[in-house]
């Protein structure tokens, strides 16, 4: 079976019922996704699948074969962080990290549906993912922010201000 | 363990046969979490995602729904419905759960499942299925009563005006979860009523639609509700209470229904 992830294709193997987390994490060394509580109820292996976003702990291999996946690792990198992921960063959005995965891509398949979505459709987009660290309204501010058009790219440099610093390699990102 | 990954829906029902040791995967909500888990160890996996079952039609009077049309794609459709879909868990699981999936899973060890059901009886809806003497065509509730180990093929109502309305008690949660629905349809005069959390699946209320028909109030009629449903303990609400509280969710529907027309 086959799989193109972060716009790498990729041969996969193993049972045609094994959830797509467990092929991209244990398979494929992509590990944004989180394994939490592995039946659909906290939204952190939210991926999304041509372009929907599905809970890749519930999605059978057989269902996504030839499906083209975005994990967290697809949006951005250390270097370039997506605007959602330099805005969570820069509201504290993120605090333990395990939810921020999930959330991030679901406020990206929002954002890319409904560019300028009210807080209340915010909060609906993200109704399905939990999170035990920030109350939840940091998570909102900084997808509101996002949805404003507030740019974060000066975040993004005080942050690895030195250009020589090597790359980090996140596995599954693109090159 | 075999995977079958049928393509049309003529070969679906041929590799269902008459399901005997056949579990079947709609979108995976319910079924993935138990395959996960080790609590189900299926010999023979049915996967419906590619079998051309998911239509969504309105034609000649009648609204069909294919077994795996998402959950999702009926939010925007008719009421009831739309608005028990409105309720389902969350975005991304309502766009992978099925209508099919929805009207075969039976009430959670935790929580009440089948959000659906109960507006498909208030519609009136029929489902075709496939399975051991062959296909077969009945009303939802008959099929929810006796259509254990059957193949959903489709479900369908008749489009024709009526008014509708939808009374829940939901839980703050992540999730939406319904711990008691109640739903009613009138067209041409006759009022069908359905409960969702107060049984093991969606329950049509022939007390509260007898007392209607017989001119009694909505508030006396929804009385007759609990003569006509068997609620349990669940992870989020007691059998007591559910018996309490529901009456009351009946007639906010019917005092709704009647305010709509």
């Amino acid at each position: 079976m086959k799989l193109t992830v972060n716009g790498i294709v990729r041969e996969v193997g193993g049972s045609a019922l094994r959830p797509v987390l467990s092929v991209l994490r244990e398979d494929l060394d992509i590990t944004g996704p989180k394994a939490g509580c592995q039946q659909g109820s906290c939204g952190t292996c939210t991926v999304l699948v041509d372009g929907e976003p599905r809970r890749s702990c519930l999605l059978p291999l057989a269902a996504a074969d030839g499906a083209e996946i975005t994990t967290v690792e697809g949006l951005g990198d250390a270097r370039r962080l997506h605007a959602l992921q330099a805005s969570f960063h820069h509201y504290y959005g993120t605090q333990c990290g395990f939810c921020t995965p999930g959330m991030v891509i679901a406020a990206y398949a929002l954002l890319q549906r409904n560019p300028s979505p009210s807080r209340k459709e915010i909060q609906h987009a993200l109704g399905g993912h939990i999170c035990r660290c920030t109350g939840y309204v940091k998570i909102l501010d900084a997808v509101e922010a996002v949805a404003r058009g507030e740019a974060f790219e000066e975040a993004d440099r005080t942050h690895h201000p030195d250009p020589e610093e090597p790359e980090v390699a996140i596995k599954g990102a693109p090159a | 363990m075999e995977v079958l990954l049928p393509t049309t829906p003529a070969e679906a029902a041929e590799l269902f046969g008459d399901g005997d040791r056949v579990t079947v995967v709609g979108g995976g909500t319910i079924v993935v979490p138990e395959l996960t888990h080790g609590r189900l160890k299926p010999s023979r996996v049915l996967m419906l995602g590619n079998s051309g079952l998911d239509g969504l039609s309105r034609a000649n009077g009648v609204i069909t729904i294919g077994a795996t049309c998402s959950v999702a794609a009926l939010e925007e459709g008719d009421e009831p419905l739309a608005a028990a879909a409105r309720h389902v868990a969350d975005p991304e699981i309502r766009g992978q759960a099925t209508a099919g999936g929805n009207l075969c899973s039976t009430a959670g060890a935790e929580v009440p499942r089948g959000d659906l059901q109960a507006p498909l009886i208030a519609l009136g809806a029929r489902v075709r299925s496939t399975g051991a003497g062959g296909e077969r065509t009945e009303p939802v509730e008959d099929f929810l009563a006796d259509g254990a180990g059957r193949l959903v093929l489709d479900i369908a109502y008749d489009d024709v005006p009526r008014t509708s309305a939808y009374a829940s008690v939901s839980r703050p949660h992540a999730h939406h979860y319904t711990i008691l629905a109640a739903t009613a349809t009138k067209a041409d005069g006759t009022t069908r009523v359905a409960v969702t959390g107060a049984g093991p699946h969606g329950l049509r209320c022939p007390s509260v639609e007898a007392a209607l028909a017989d001119g009694k109030a909505a508030a006396e009629a929804a009385s007759a509700v609990l003569g006509d449903v068997s609620p349990a303990d669940d992870a989020l609400a007691s059998a007591w209470y559910r018996a309490r509280v529901l009456p009351t969710v009946v007639a906010r529907a019917l005092a709704d229904l009647e305010g709509s027309r």
